[in-house]
C-alpha cells in the first residue's frame, strides 16, 4: 500500500493539486518528509499539511484485526488449522499440528543429516491427496545444489503409505505435482521467485521448498554489505511471499564452521564470560548456521538437526509456539523417523549449538567447501 | 528574524520579510486589514498569519496562573502522576522486581535480543497481561500488536491468554475466600479479541500507522500499550540513504513518545541485535545504530547467560542496572524454575 497514490485519496482538491505538481505522488514520497519539509516544498500552511498527512496515513495504513478475528479465520478456512502435518507425532505435537503457513521454516544442518530427506518427506506430504492427510496440492522446490532424488521420493512415499501407492497410476499423479526447479545462478532465481509471486494461489500450490538458501546466497557474493543488502532483499520478498499466499515455506540452511572473534556477547557482559567462551570452543559448538544472525531474525521457526554422540536429533531451536525440545530421529527407508515423540527438554543456548559427531568425515568435506 | 520560525506558507513568510515585518511585536499591534492591505493577500490569509503569530507570541512569554512556563509540571507533580500509574507485569517477578514493578506507562521501553531469546513471547505476554482486569492488580485495557515481520502467532497468544486465565483463577481462590464476588469472567477468547493486530509490509505503512496511531486510540480510548515487534525489519531492509533512515526514526520515535504521554500508555518497541566492531573484538549489540539509542527512554537488552535467558537494563533514567533470570514455558513468561522454588519457600 506504500505506492499508494495521493490524487486518489480524496485529499481537499487544491491540496491535492499541490502535491502533484510537487511531483509527490505516493504515499511512500509524502511520509519520507517531515512536516516541514513539505511545508516548504508544497508553500501551504502547517495546519494543512498536518491534515494531508493525517489523511495520507489513514489510507496508507493497513486496517486492524483482533487476535480472535485472526485465530476464527484461520480456523475456518484453512485446512488442518494452518498447519502442514510432518507425521512426526512428537514434532507436530510441539509444533500444535506441523509446519505452519505462512511463515518461514528454517532447517540448519551440518551436510548428510537428513536435511533433503525432510524436504522430501514434506514435499510427499504436500502432495498427498486430502482424503490420506495430505493438502493435495502442487510444491514447488527449488533444488539449488541439484540434491533432489524422485527415486527417494517415491521408494519413501510407497513405504511409508502403501495403500496409496499401490493405487494405479497415484504414484505419477503425485510426482507430476512436484516441480523441481534448478536455478544456476541467483539472478535466475531471483527471476522465478517474481513469476512464483503471480502463480503461487492460480496453481494450488501448497507448499515452497528452498533447498538451499546458503548455496544460493554464498555461490555469487563473498561477505560484505554487498550480500547483506541483497540477503536483505531476498528476506522480505519471500516473507511477504509466504505471508500472502498464505503456504508453509520451508528453507534449508549449511554450517559453517565458526571463526575465533565472532561475537556472541554484549559490550556489558565484559570480562567474568570471557573464560566460559574459551572453553566453548575447545568444545565441539564450534559450527555455526551458514547464513549469520539477520537471517536467523527472519526466520519463525528453525529446526536444528545434528547428531551427538552418534545418535540423531532434530531440535526445536527457535518456535514461538513450542518449548525447547530436541527429538532423537533416525534415517529408514521410509524417510526421517523419530525414536520417541516425547522429546528431551533443552535448557539453554544448548539447543542452538549445531554437533558433528560420529560425522566428522562429512563435515570435512564441507568445511572445505566453505573455506 | 522571528517570522522565520512562525508555522507559515514560505510565499507568506517572503511576503512578511519584504513589507518589512521581522518580528513578532511588529505584527503584534496590527489589524487584519493593514496587513492585507500590506502583503496585498485576501483579508481571511492575513488573519490566519495574526493568528499564528499570536499564538507563539503567547508561548513565549511567562504564564503567571501556572508556574513559569505553560505545559510545564513540577517535579513534585510528576512523582504523584509517578506513583499513581499501575505497571504493566511480565508475569517474571524477577523480571518486574528490576523493572521497578513491570513496563512502565508514559515511556518509551525498547527490548532487544538475539534470535529465539524470547522477544516475541514477551511482547504477547505484555499484550495478554495489560488486559488484567483493576480488580486483579491490572490495568484492565488494550493492546495494539503492530507486527512487522509476521512472527505473531495467534496460537501462542490463545495458550497464554488461557494460562493466564488460569493464573487469576488461582490467585483469586487464595487471596479471597471469604469474598466470592469477584469471579474471574474474563475468557481467553475475550483477551484475543481486546489485541489490535496491525500487519505492517513496508516502512512506509510503518510510518503511517504510527501517524494514524493517534486518532485509532482516540476511537479505542483503552488502549493502554503500543507493541512494535519488530521496529527494525523494515528499517533494515531496503535503504540505501542511511541519513533519510535516521531522520525518519527519529521522527517516529519522537511521535511514540508524545502517545505515550498524551494517552498515558506504555510504548514497547521490540528490536533485533547485530555484530559492531568495538575495541578491536566484534561485539553483539542493538541495530539501527546509535542515533537510534537514544530515543527510547529505556533498553532493555535479552540475552543467554549460561543456561539461563537474562534481561539486561541497558538504559534507564530511574532504575538502576541489573540483570534478571526468566524463562519461557508453556504458559508463557515465567520466573526461572530455581528462583520459583525459592519464593514459594519463603
Amino acid at each position: 500500500m506504500a505506492n499508494k497514490l495521493i490524487n486518489q485519496m480524496g485529499l481537499p482538491k487544491s491540496i491535492a493539486n499541490v502535491f502533484a505538481a510537487r511531483n509527490i505522488t505516493t504515499a511512500k514520497e509524502a511520509l519520507s518528509l517531515t512536516e516541514f519539509e513539505l511545508m516548504e516544498v508544497l508553500d501551504v500552511s502547517l495546519a494543512d499539511v498536518t491534515s494531508a498527512i493525517a489523511r495520507i496515513s489513514e489510507i496508507t495504513c493497513p486496517p486492524y484485526q483482533t487476535a480472535l478475528t485472526l485465530m476464527e479465520q484461520r480456523v475456518q478456512k484453512e485446512h488442518m488449522g494452518g498447519h502442514l502435518p510432518t507425521r512426526l507425532k512428537g514434532l507436530d505435537n510441539a509444533l500444535c499440528g506441523g509446519i505452519p503457513f505462512g511463515v518461514l521454516t528454517e532447517l540448519v544442518g551440518p551436510a548428510g543429516i537428513g536435511k533433503t530427506q525432510l524436504c522430501l518427506k514434506l514435499a510427499l506430504l504436500a502432495s498427498l491427496p486430502t482424503a490420506y492427510g495430505g493438502l493435495g496440492g502442487r510444491v514447488i522446490y527449488i533444488d539449488v545444489e541439484s540434491k533432489f532424488s524422485s527415486k527417494r521420493m517415491i521408494e519413501m512415499g510407497s513405504k511409508s503409505f502403501p495403500d496409496v501407492f499401490h493405487t494405479k497410476g497415484m504414484a505419477q499423479e503425485m510426482a507430476g505435482r512436484i516441480l523441481v526447479l534448478q536455478p544456476a545462478s541467483l539472478s535466475e532465481f531471483t527471476k522465478s521467485l517474481q513469476q512464483l509471486k503471480i502463480s503461487l494461489l492460480q496453481n494450488q500450490v501448497k507448499l515452497l521448498i528452498i533447498d538451499s538458501m546458503a548455496a544460493l546466497i554464498s555461490g555469487e557474493y563473498g561477505q560484505g554489505p554487498a550480500r547483506q543488502h541483497l540477503l536483505g532483499w531476498h528476506i522480505s520478498s519471500i516473507k511477504s511471499l509466504a505471508e500472502f499466499s498464505r503456504i508453509p515455506v520451508v528453507v534449508t540452511n549449511q554450517v559453517r564452521s565458526q571463526t575465533r572473534d565472532e561475537a556472541c556477547q554484549y559490550s556489558f557482559q565484559g570480562q567474568s564470560r570471557e573464560k566460559a567462551v574459551e572453553d566453548h570452543t575447545g568444545y565441539d559448538s564450534h559450527l555455526v548456521a551458514a547464513l549469520g544472525i539477520h537471517w536467523a531474525h527472519a526466520v519463525t521457526i528453525r529446526l536444528v538437526l545434528d547428531s551427538k554422540s552418534g545418535k540423531r536429533f532434530i531440535k526445536l531451536a527457535k518456535s514461538p509456539i513450542s518449548p525447547p525440545l530436541a527429538f532423537p530421529f533416525n534415517i529408514t527407508s521410509s524417510g526421517i523417523s523419530l525414536l520417541n515423540d516425547d522429546g528431551i527438554e533443552l535448557t539453554g543456548p544448548e539447543i542452538n549449538s549445531i554437533h558433528c559427531q560420529g560425522h566428522s568425515d562429512i563435515i570435512n568435506f564441507d568445511g572445505e567447501r566453505f573455506q | 528574524m522571528e517570522v522565520g520560525r512562525l508555522p507559515i506558507s514560505a510565499s507568506q513568510r517572503g511576503k512578511l520579510i519584504s513589507a518589512g515585518y521581522t518580528t513578532l511585536a511588529s505584527l503584534s499591534s496590527l489589524s487584519p486589514s493593514d496587513l492585507a492591505r500590506d502583503l496585498k493577500i485576501p483579508e481571511s490569509e492575513a488573519l490566519e498569519i495574526l493568528k499564528v503569530a499570536s499564538h507563539d507570541c503567547r508561548l513565549d512569554q511567562p504564564d503567571k496562573s501556572n508556574g513559569i512556563f505553560t505545559g510545564a509540571q513540577t517535579a513534585w507533580e510528576m512523582l504523584h502522576e509517578e506513583q499513581s500509574f499501575p505497571r504493566i507485569t511480565t508475569s517474571c517477578a524477577d523480571l518486574d522486581n528490576i523493572l521497578g514493578g513491570g513496563i512502565n506507562c508514559k515511556e518509551v521501553t525498547e527490548i532487544g535480543g538475539v534470535p529465539g531469546i524470547g522477544k516475541t513471547q514477551l511482547g504477547i505476554q505484555l499484550a495478554v497481561n495489560v488486559q488484567i482486569p483493576v480488580d486483579f492488580g491490572g490495568l484492565g485495557g488494550k493492546a495494539v500488536y503492530i507486527d512487522t515481520e509476521g512472527s505473531f502467532m495467534v496460537e501462542r497468544a490463545l495458550q497464554i491468554a488461557e494460562a493466564s486465565v488460569v493464573d487469576m483463577s488461582h490467585y483469586n481462590e487464595l487471596l479471597r475466600k471469604e469474598l466470592r464476588t469477584c469471579q474471574v469472567e474474563i475468557q481467553p477468547t475475550d483477551i484475543l479479541k481486546n489485541i489490535f493486530y496491525f500487519r505492517i509490509c513496508s516502512y512506509t505503512e510503518q510510518i503511517a500507522l504510527i501517524n494514524h496511531l493517534d486518532k485509532f486510540i482516540l476511537e479505542h480510548n483503552d488502549v493502554k500499550i503500543v507493541i512494535i515487534d519488530s521496529v527494525t525489519f523494515h528499517f533494515r531492509q531496503d535503504f540505501e540513504d542511511l541519513a533519510l533512515r535516521t531522520r525518519l526514526l527519529g521522527g517516529m520515535a519522537l511521535k511514540l513518545m508524545n502517545l505515550a504521554n498524551k494517552y498515558n500508555l506504555a510504548v514497547v518497541i521490540f528490536n533485533q541485535v547485530t555484530t559492531k566492531h568495538k575495541e578491536g573484538s566484534f561485539q553483539l549489540s542493538l541495530a539501527l545504530g546509535d542515533s537510534w539509542s537514544h530515543c527510547c527512554t529505556n533498553r532493555v537488552i535479552l540475552y543467554w547467560n549460561g543456561d539461563e535467558r537474562n534481561a539486561h537494563i541497558d538504559k534507564s533514567p530511574s532504575l538502576k542496572s541489573a540483570s534478571a533470570p526468566f524463562s519461557v514455558t508453556r504458559k508463557g513468561i515465567r520466573n526461572t524454575a530455581s528462583n520459583h522454588k525459592r519464593i514459594k519457600l519463603m
